[in-house]
């Protein structure tokens, strides 16, 4: 028995091990270079990383209030509408941001509200004046609202659809109007929620990288994120990023402990549930108001996506698709994302079977550890880990030729905790159901995998792949920093033709690489519906 | 020489859970039906799980046929075990339900195949092989279960109160099959239930387990005697 649980223990500790080893590399390389150019490292403690820092907050704290409170009014106005046609499709609608990549999403939203975009002409009517288009502190603004309103709408929702049924017949039968029932039912359920939410939200945009490097501008809507990978890549003043990197650790830190104070998940629902006994109370002028609030909310998720669709319409497809550039790019980030998915998914497999090993013994600190292994992750942004190891491998290998293998690596430890919630709940329940059995039987290792684990365990793990896969092949972290000529994917290949104005190019490769996205969120979703009760 | 010496013996085995230690002294008696009783933790799961190897003593020893199998996983012991439920893998068909029990990776030769289709005549289910379980009633289910402990071909077979879920007259349908291969194969059977017609019709030995103990053991019949077991007598209401 010992002997067998040692392996499933083994392969856990083998994944903290991997994530470890990622996150303690990175930091090495940092105290390494602190210490080497100390008087460097004090020198970067400047105005200028105090005003980065203040922005990186505020603009984070104004993302989540234009993110939440119109997420409550939506929330509510599809809470009191559990029937209306369509419904269904804005819920699904409202889940696809989650697998979109956010450079697609920067220029979608630029060519809608740009200085040239699809509505600049009716904006600048109303302004009375030329649109400057959005850069900058609005441009952000856009960007995260555009992300985090489906999401904080969600998961509000999910918060509502927890009132029982009898709550609303009761409420219904007391001749609560609109108003009272906000205040005494839905507003209480929205109120808990509420912390956990809005923190979610705030860690998503104090760690965002991609919507700040493309929309954000100079040095005034600048993140510590964008700033770490403008130190590296432009000034090359590794002394200033490793000072960054440090007070954005403490920051997403401090603000990760007390979103766990608060009950919070730090990590968003992949699904989306329908559901809602709710009877339907709404009167007319309510009826209309939602209505309304609905379409907007609608019309701001599907606008941006309607404008990459065009615009990437209008681009010379043949010639791209032909182009060795692009089928190059195309296939690097293939090749590079179904590896970080298999290494994701295999992450996720070995954490959740060496908790489970450890749960037949007694509980200890590496099961916690174990249990928490997606906390380490989300602690230390994408960017960090990558800023980390460029500083310690620059000295010693060519940091571009290791590219390859630190997109993957990174990439895999960031869909790691998607992945373990996309198979945690089969597996669980495989375990209780087949582990004693298994253990009578003597099936194990390579017999068990075969016979019971991959028959029982395979659409969860093929729902996790495809949305890791989804995640790592719109990424534009680690490659920013790493990127080169030689070593190129398709979010790169877009930042560059955007970075040199090639619009027609980057809406053409845009287009392509939201399909692509969003067919393998299909797939997963797709996969993960059709599960066996 | 040790009486009961192909039976399984518990000596002084012990099992600590937060805020009770259990401690078995226990001679089951080789070739026999022995029900094991006792209301619910008491400790009848515990001293089914510490003979099949699912858990470990924490002191003591237990032997089976005279080996001491203390150290020994759950799949090198003696043991077949058929639990409540959950006794088949879903995904698998009857056939491969069985063959496990044959070969832990599903290799199976003719001899194989042929002790298969035995077994599943013998349990009632021929022709129902390429079934999967959730096509099978609650009793054809652990009839499945029980064509798997024959072709297992161990000495010992633990069950713990497997037809509780099943109605009263195919629970005793099940018990007279269970007696049947019992006599067949000489079997040592462990029967855990909470009935005590099922100990009266299959048993011809019991044991009663109370907070932690075996506070009673021996022969059905004088288990149901007026002047039998005290603790048994009242745990039944008599």
């Amino acid at each position: 028995m010992a002997m067998r649980l040692d392996l499933r223990l083994l392969a856990g500790l083998a994944a903290l091990g991997f994530l470890a080893a990622l996150v303690g590399g990175a930091f090495t390389g940092m105290l390494y270079e602190g210490a080497d150019d100390r008087s460097g490292v004090l020198g970067a403690f400047d105005a200028y990383l105090w005003r980065i820092a203040r922005f990186t907050l505020w603009q984070a704290a104004l993302s989540t209030l234009v993110s939440v409170v119109p997420a409550i009014a939506l929330a509510r106005a599809l809470s009191r509408h559990p029937a209306f046609p369509g419904r269904a499709i804005i819920l699904r609608l409202f889940a696809l941001p989650l697998g979109l990549p956010a450079i697609v999403a920067a220029l979608g939203l630029l060519e809608l509200y740009g200085r040239a975009g699809y509505l600049a002409a009716p904006l600048g009517w109303i302004r009375g004046d030329a649109w400057p288009g959005i850069y900058g502190l609005s441009g952000i603004l856009v960007a995260h609202a555009f992300f985090n309103i489906p999401l904080a709408t969600r998961l509000f929702l999910e918060s509502l659809d927890t009132v029982g049924n009898d709550q609303w017949r009761l409420a219904s039968q007391l001749g609560m109007g609109a108003g009272s029932s906000f205040r005494f039912i839905e507003w209480p359920v929205m109120r808990a929620a509420l912390p956990g939410i809005a923190g979610l939200v705030f860690m998503l945009c104090i760690t965002s990288f991609t919507l700040v490097l493309t929309l954000g501008g100079g040095p005034r809507a600048t993140t510590l994120e964008v700033a770490i990978y403008q130190s590296l890549r432009f000034d090359f003043d590794p002394a200033r990023a490793v000072v960054l990197t440090i007070v954005q650790v403490a920051l997403t830190a401090l603000v990760l402990a007390m979103l766990s104070r608060l009950g919070a998940s730090a990590v968003g629902e992949a699904n989306l549930t329908v559901s809602s006994g709710r009877p339907h109370t709404a009167g007319f002028g309510e009826a209309v108001l939602n209505g309304g609030l609905i379409a907007a909310g609608a019309a701001f998720v599907v606008a941006p996506l309607a404008a990459t669709l065009a615009s990437g319409l209008q681009a010379d497809l043949p010639r791209l698709a032909t182009e060795s550039g692009v089928l190059r790019a195309a296939a690097t980030s293939l090749a590079l994302a179904s590896l970080s998915a298999g290494l994701a998914v295999m992450l996720a497999l070995a954490l959740l079977s060496g908790r489970r090993a450890f749960e037949a013994g007694r509980p200890s600190l590496l099961a916690a550890a174990m249990e928490a292994g997606a906390g380490f992750v989300l602690v230390v942004p994408p960017i960090v880990i990558g800023a980390g190891w460029f500083i310690l491998l620059r000295h010693s290998v060519d940091v571009f030729a290791v590219a390859p293998v630190m997109v993957v690596a990174v990439n895999a430890a960031m869909a790691m905790p998607f992945a373990m919630r996309a198979i945690r709940p089969a597996h669980d329940a495989s375990a209780t159901r087949h582990d004693r059995l298994c253990a009578s039987l003597g099936i194990a290792g390579r017999a068990r995998l075969r016979l019971v684990d991959w028959p029982v365990l395979r659409r969860p793990i093929l729902t996790a792949a495809a949305f890791a896969m989804a995640l790592s092949l719109g990424d534009l972290g680690v490659i920013a920093l790493f990127g080169s000529d030689a070593v190129q994917t398709l979010p790169y290949l877009l930042l560059q033709r955007m970075g040199s104005y090639r619009t027609a190019d980057a809406a053409g490769i845009a287009l392509l690489l939201g399909l692509l996205c969003l067919a393998l969120m299909l797939i997963a979703d797709r996969l993960g519906k059709e599960m066996p009760a | 020489m040790r009486t009961n010496a192909r039976g399984v013996v518990l000596e002084n085995a012990t099992f600590a859970y937060p805020g009770m230690t259990l401690a078995f002294e226990a001679r089951i008696a080789a070739g026999a039906v022995t029900a094991v009783m006792g209301p619910s933790g008491s400790g009848k799961s515990t001293l089914l799980d510490l003979v099949a190897g699912f858990r470990r003593p924490d002191s003591g020893r237990i032997l089976i046929a005279g080996r001491d199998v203390t150290g020994l996983p759950p799949d090198r012991r003696p043991v077949s075990m058929i639990f409540q439920e959950n006794n088949l893998f879903a995904h698998l068909d009857v056939a491969a339900n069985v063959g496990l029990g044959r070969s832990p990776g599903l290799r199976l030769s003719s001899d194989d195949r042929a002790a298969i289709d035995a077994a599943l005549a013998r349990t009632g289910l021929a022709g129902k092989g390429g079934r999967l379980p959730r096509e099978l009633s609650g009793g054809e289910r652990q009839r499945v279960a029980l064509a798997r402990a024959l072709v297992r071909d161990r000495p010992v077979l633990l069950m713990d109160e497997p037809f509780a879920s099943l109605g009263p007259a195919l629970r005793e349908e099940m018990l007279d099959l269970v007696c049947e291969l019992q006599a067949e194969q000489n079997l040592c059977v462990l029967l855990v239930t909470h009935h005590p017609e099922d100990a009266r019709r299959a048993a011809s030995h019991m044991l009663f387990v109370e907070s932690g103990r075996i506070a009673a053991a021996g022969a059905t019949d004088d288990f149901f005697r007026a002047d039998g077991p005290v603790a048994f007598r009242r745990y039944i209401g008599l």
